[in-house]
């Protein structure tokens, strides 16, 4: 398929019916149909609306602390050896993740639409926190869904919501994590989709949610392409970004697909290793099917079934991812590989211990990949990692792993 | 005449509303759904929905969210759905099942071979809530190449002109969404219903089911005035459930006889209805 593709190819996706090849889509029930409909209309008039843009541009500056630096670890490319490893600090905006640069973007979308309730999912709770903030800056009323076991492992960040005015509802179906979270949402929004306003935190969901994510998050890839051709004078050669449902991943890629020398990486949960089955690498090891609206790779069984995943990090502890990654995998322009638990904690300490940045679990996982990936190239080469978030949330798990009480 | 099409042609000259009870397949057990059928339309079911486990049920409140993790518990499959829509049929030849899905089970059945296993198990219809028509095709045309229909769903918040799409598409019946909301949740407005189901009336001769939100005797005797279907499902789980937790070993004709009671009763309140 890789001789198929062109640089228009990846403006053309997704198409008016949400499809990036056979994934995406809109598998909904009926009642969400209408909504859907009205935020895509929406957003069709506000994508290139200047007023639009230039306040969205503003919050960003202002209250996120965009741009974010792309900074050097130079010790850590010391120790490693072969390529320069360039890290784009998403950890440093406001909330500690990339995730608020997409939550300023629906909220602005809810404002806009007059929505006075807004909900979301989370799975480590950085898409709630960075939920919760923008509501609270925005007087909205806000309810996150959180799985049980993750209000467990994520207690820090559970507090913070609570703090910003949130309802944490704690779910108790399924798994009990990120997909489950999911499945309540959709619940909350079919039930009150007159006055409330679905925020997804990542390119999953049912279109135009991969569309709108993406389109917020490609801020990432827009600042890292520029600051990479002022400091280094050339594009990277490889970009790596750590992939649960994809958005901090497709935020970097997105805006570098069309220059063919860049090569992408996106890093799954490999969990205990891909073969013990107990992983959140859909992508490495899934197939195809239709979950949460779209049609994308999942974590099955034979009989459609959505697999439990297992991840030491709770943000990547999901079965599926959004769908254009599901197409970039099928069309060879990024290569999915899978970083295990074991390999990301190693990364964890590594990056902590020689550049004085804690990492976000989910982050550890890109940070393992670039090691091996920059060990492999030359040091004229250049790498940029995206740095997705920082890991104070992460500190206990971290601690009761090494056997440490804190 | 396709079963569906019969059950209404056959009520309609009796003037008497159908009764379609949901339960969910391999709840409480595997063992005991085909008997669990057999009692339900003994008990007055014209038409029997049949629910299909899924891990991730999306719309379904928490009283059928449970009936469908105890069902994947039991070690239900698609395939074995299938199997007991089989077995029903060699003692009932008239009664249409209508499965209730999630796509994934069926995408990963592969459309045409669901589509023809699906016939000779002899199923009648089916209902995908998270394949609205912008997504049915595949599945809708591999069901129209064996006989069978695909029930499409209208909600309290689909607008005019996309109902005139849908009604041009339906088979068998058109299934009307009550209330906003998951399965078993929400107050019913009645008065809301008859509006609605007036205006689809207007747009075709299809027979119109309502589900959602119907709990009882009254609700579905107020909702059978305008409806010519009236669908209930969590009732009769949360009845079976109660059951089963009100008392030590139980044999599973005991925890059947609750929702066979409660359909009893709702028989009774839709045949009292006021049309």
């Amino acid at each position: 398929m890789t001789s198929e593709v062109t640089p228009e190819l990846f403006a053309s996706v997704p198409d008016q019916d949400g499809r990036f090849g056979r994934f995406g889509g809109k598998f909904v029930a009926e009642t969400l149909m209408s909504a859907l409909a009205d935020l895509e209309q929406l957003y069709a008039g506000l994508k290139d609306d200047e007023v639009f843009q230039r306040e969205f541009d503003e919050d960003l500056a202002h209250y996120v602390g965009r741009p974010s630096p792309l900074y050097e670890a130079s010790r850590l490319s010391d120790a490693i050896g072969g390529a320069r490893i360039l890290l784009k600090r998403e950890d440093l905006n406001h909330t500690g993740a990339h995730k608020v640069n997409n939550t300023i973007g629906q909220a602005l979308l809810a404002k806009y639409m007059g929505k006075k309730r807004v909900i979301a999912e989370t799975g480590a709770g950085q898409h709630g926190v960075a939920s919760a903030t923008v509501a609270a800056r925005l007087g909205l009323e806000c309810h996150v869904f959180m799985g049980e076991e993750d209000i467990l492992r994520q207690a820090l960040n559970v507090y913070r919501m609570k703090l910003l005015g949130a309802r944490v509802v704690s779910v108790t179906s399924g798994s009990r994590t990120l997909k489950d979270a999911m499945n309540e949402a959709m619940r909350d929004w079919v039930t009150n989709v007159d006055d409330t306003f679905y925020i997804i935190g990542t390119v999953a969901g049912p279109h135009p949610y991969p569309m709108l994510v993406r389109d917020f998050q490609s801020v990432i890839g827009r600042e890292a392409r520029a600051q990479s051709l002022t400091q280094c004078g050339k594009l990277p050669d490889a970009l790596v970004a750590c992939v649960g449902g994809g958005s901090n991943a497709i935020g970097l890629f997105h805006p570098f697909l069309q220059d063919e020398g860049v090569a992408m990486y996106g890093v799954e949960a490999g969990g205990k290793g891909l073969e013990t089955g107990e992983h959140a690498a859909p992508l490495s090891v899934g197939s195809p099917g239709v979950l949460h609206g779209n049609r994308t790779y999942l974590m099955q069984d034979d009989d459609g079934q959505i697999l439990e995943t297992h991840s030491v990090s709770a943000g990547l502890d999901y079965p599926g991812v959004g769908p254009e990654h599901a197409w970039l995998k099928d069309i060879g322009r990024v290569q999915y590989v899978a970083a295990n638990d074991d390999e990301a904690l190693a990364a964890f300490h590594r990056l902590t211990r020689v550049e004085g940045i804690i990492p976000a679990l989910e982050t550890a996982h890109a940070m393992a990949h670039a090691e091996k990936l920059a060990a492999s190239m030359s040091p004229e080469q250049h790498i940029v990692v995206n740095l997705s978030g920082r890991g104070d949330k992460d500190i206990l798990t971290v601690a009761a792993l090494d056997g440490i009480e804190v | 005449m396709s079963r569906l099409s019969q059950v209404f042609v056959d009520l309609q000259s009796g003037k008497r509303k159908a009764l379609i009870p949901y339960v969910v397949a391999g709840d409480p057990s595997p063992e005991g759904t085909v008997s669990l059928l057999h009692s339900l339309v003994d008990a007055g079911a014209d038409i029997l929905e049949l629910g299909v486990p899924f891990s991730d049920p999306m719309s379904e409140g928490a009283v059928i969210q449970k009936g469908h993790e105890r069902a994947l518990a039991n070690g239900m499959s698609l395939q074995r759905v299938l199997g007991m829509v089989a077995e029903f049929r060699k003692d009932n030849d008239r009664t249409p099942v209508v499965m209730m899905g999630y796509a994934n089970p069926i995408e990963r059945f592969g459309y045409e071979t669901f589509a023809s296993a699906s016939a000779d198990a002899g199923v009648d219809g089916l209902i995908t809530v998270d394949l609205p028509p912008e997504e049915v095709d595949g599945v809708d045309g591999a069901l129209k190449a064996v006989g069978l229909d695909n029930i499409f769903l209208i909600s309290p918040t689909t607008p005019e002109p996309r109902v005139q799409k849908i009604v041009e598409r339906a088979r068998g019946f058109i299934y009307y969404v009550a209330v906003k909301g998951v399965t078993g949740s929400g107050q019913l407005d009645t008065d809301e219903v008859a509006r609605s189901v007036s205006l689809i009336r207007e747009k075709t001769t299809l027979p119109i089911a309502v589900g959602f939100g119907i709990k009882d005797a009254a609700s579905a005797s107020a909702v059978a005035a305008s409806a010519d279907a009236v669908v209930v499902g969590s009732a009769l789980i949360a009845e079976m459930e109660q059951k089963a937790h009100s008392a030590e070993g139980l044999e599973e004709i005991q925890i059947h006889g609750a929702a066979v009671q409660l359909l009893q009763s709702i028989r009774a309140g839709v045949d009292s209805s006021p049309s």
